[in-house]
């Protein structure tokens, strides 16, 4: 039986692996079986998403999980209040470094372990090495100022006591150009998603120092946009879609399904590269470079561990480092602004008819579970975390002042 | 008052629509004008040229680092921002439709930017249109190749006349509700696949 398509619905996306629950909703059917005709269209930056979902060319997006955060902020020149219903994973970044800085690391204890503590230590070695030898400061890139790439960078860094905006210099790079700006020694290291380090790692010029799922155990990702104006007029289409996202969720979790799903991701409308160079963040086996391997756990989920559930505590702690690198004041207004962005109300209604195990609360301590927790939620069979900071830190949303300022002491410390 | 020129920076890898906007900027009195295709060392560029109004191709990869730099970068002297001109969303809608966008520093009044915008938005259209007339063109071309080619492939291989060989291919593709173009794709395929009946 084939449903007539009832919703129209355009989304904008950018080639990375992580758009891979959008683009398997439209291309393998699962938003036709909801009753959405999905067009989806592929973007060349971030600004130009942020563009058409502002002035209504996109419904929603593939985006950057504080992109809505911004834009509701005021952060961005062009905007138009977004909400998030969905997210679209957790993890799948690494931190990649230059064979020079990697040679520099080693020699300060670095080990091919991905432990981000030592890796920072050694790191945290090697620059003030090169500021008492009068050396450039090592530049950096992530790929967005608002992305998880950069806070993430910025917490590591923070952490293992160096000061991101003084000891190091932090740029930004498109993804796909990272591994040639690397390569080229225009930039000494980055932060970003896969396969673009393992393309640095494939190509021999890059070392895997860490990765975002040993510094922040299931931390968010990227997101689904949604105009707001959009889904308010349209909250029918909005649950048929999250439906459909859900159902293709689960899908592109199964390892049975891997091998399809890298072949529709390679399709030069998508991704554009072989399915081999997929692998990695599918299976959570990285190559590091220099004949190092280690398979991660929780390197990337799509679906597992809540993975779809956006988490207003996940919003905030975005929040809260915005604020910590300047990015945004911290006001009672924009804590507001900040707290209203992710909206899992519109997740749980929209699934709840589907019976799916379903969290109970919108907001969680971040670092609390040490270990994979089943909670009791609606549903059976749901199952949390971990979901620790590298550094032991806890994030309670409900402690956002005292967060916010043992931020600002730690960093005065550094 | 004495205005002083405004400094543009056209930021645009297509040479030939960078070169059509220079122009439009030139008609229009501006004579401080520098085209850029290729963003590597742009920092030091920007830092020489000291732009006023930057237009950029919305198509570029590296907007995304482009805005963080115009916002943040030691060598830019007073932030740049994106253009947007709030009280008239046509205008925003034109400028992302037409895939140009422009980047002005701070402070910089609106009247003296609209115009450069406007200029750029429709001289951007303009190119869009000629590349898609060209594209249907070299379409149109490559087609009637290839129905020569089907035409020749008939002649030899039914004995037809160049005439009777056309008519066949035209009938078919009306009988198929096809393109004769496609049609003849098909044949001249089909004609390599099995074998030495190609003509040439």
């Amino acid at each position: 039986m084939s449903m007539i398509a009832a919703h129209q619905v355009t989304a904008g996306f950018m080639p990375l692996f992580d758009s891979a629950v959008l683009v398997a909703a439209g291309e393998l059917g699962f938003a036709a079986r909801e009753g959405i005709d999905l067009t989806l269209h592929r973007e060349t930056s971030w600004a130009n998403i942020r563009d058409r979902i502002a002035i209504g060319h996109f419904h929603l997006a593939h985006m950057l999980g504080p992109m809505p955060l911004a834009c509701n902020l005021g952060l961005t020149p062009l905007a138009s209040e977004t909400i998030v219903p969905f997210s679209l994973g957790l993890g799948g970044n690494c931190v990649t470094v230059s064979n020079a800085v990697w040679a520099g690391m080693v020699a300060h204890g670095a080990e091919a372990d991905l432990d981000p503590a030592r890796a920072g230590a050694s790191l945290g070695a090697l620059i003030r090495e090169r500021a008492a030898a009068g050396g450039d400061p090592l530049r950096f890139a992530v790929v967005h100022p608002h992305s998880g790439h950069n806070y993430e960078l910025r917490y590591w860094l923070a952490a293992c006591g160096i000061d991101p905006t003084r000891e190091i210099e932090i740029v930004i790079v498109p993804p796909p150009f990272m591994a040639d700006a690397l390569a080229t020694g225009r930039i000494d290291g980055y932060c970003v998603g896969e396969p673009w380090n393992s393309a640095a790692v494939a190509a021999g010029t890059g070392h895997i120092v860490t990765v975002k799922a040993r510094i922040w155990r299931n931390s968010p990702e990227k997101v689904i946009g949604v105009r707001k104006v959009w889904a308010d007029e349209n909250p029918e289409a909005l649950a048929a879609l999250l439906r459909a996202l859900h159902h293709s969720a689960r899908w592109c979790q199964d390892p049975a399904n891997h091998g399809e799903l890298a072949a529709v991701m390679a399709q030069a409308g998508f991704l554009g590269l072989p399915p081999a160079v997929q692998m990695p963040i599918l299976t959570g086996h990285l190559r590091l470079g220099g004949g190092g391997e280690r398979t991660i756990d929780d390197f990337f989920l799509p679906f597992d561990k809540a993975a779809n559930f956006p988490w207003k505590s996940h919003a905030l702690w975005f929040y809260t480092q915005m604020v910590r690198w300047g990015h945004v004041a911290h006001t009672p207004e924009n804590l507001a602004i900040a707290r209203d962005c992710y909206r899992p109300d519109l997740y749980r209604s929209a699934l709840k008819p589907l019976g799916v195990a379903l969290p109970g609360a919108n907001s969680k301590v971040e670092g609390a579970l040490k270990v994979a927790t089943a909670v009791g939620a609606t549903g059976a069979g749901l199952v949390l975390g971990p979901d620790g900071f590298f550094d032991g830190q806890i994030f309670d949303p409900d402690e956002i002042d005292a967060y916010i300022t043992g931020l600002k002491s730690a960093r005065a410390k550094a | 008052m004495v205005r002083t020129a405004l400094a543009v920076l056209v930021i645009d890898e297509n040479r030939i629509r960078a070169a059509i906007i220079e122009a439009g900027l030139r008609e229009a009195g501006h004579e401080r004008v520098t085209v850029i295709h290729d963003v590597t060392g742009i920092a030091r560029r920007i830092a020489e040229i000291e732009p006023d109004v930057i237009v950029i191709d919305l198509e570029n990869p590296n907007r995304d680092m482009l805005e963080n730099m115009f916002q943040l970068s030691r060598a830019v002297k007073r932030p740049i921002a994106m253009f947007v001109d709030r009280s008239d969303q046509a205008s925003i809608e034109a400028a992302v439709d037409a895939g140009v966008s422009a980047y002005v520093v701070d402070g910089l009044r609106q009247e003296r930017v609209k115009p450069i915008l406007d200029m750029a938005v429709s001289r951007f259209n303009a190119f869009s249109r000629m590349a898609r007339e060209l594209e249907e063109v070299r379409g149109e071309l490559e087609s009637r190749k290839v129905i020569d080619r089907a035409k020749g492939i008939l002649m030899k291989s039914r004995g037809l006349s160049e005439e009777a060989a056309y008519t066949l291919l035209r009938k078919t593709a009306m009988n198929q509700n096809r393109k004769i173009g496609d049609i003849a794709q098909s044949l001249v395929t089909a004609a390599g696949l099995l074998g030495p009946a190609e003509d040439e």
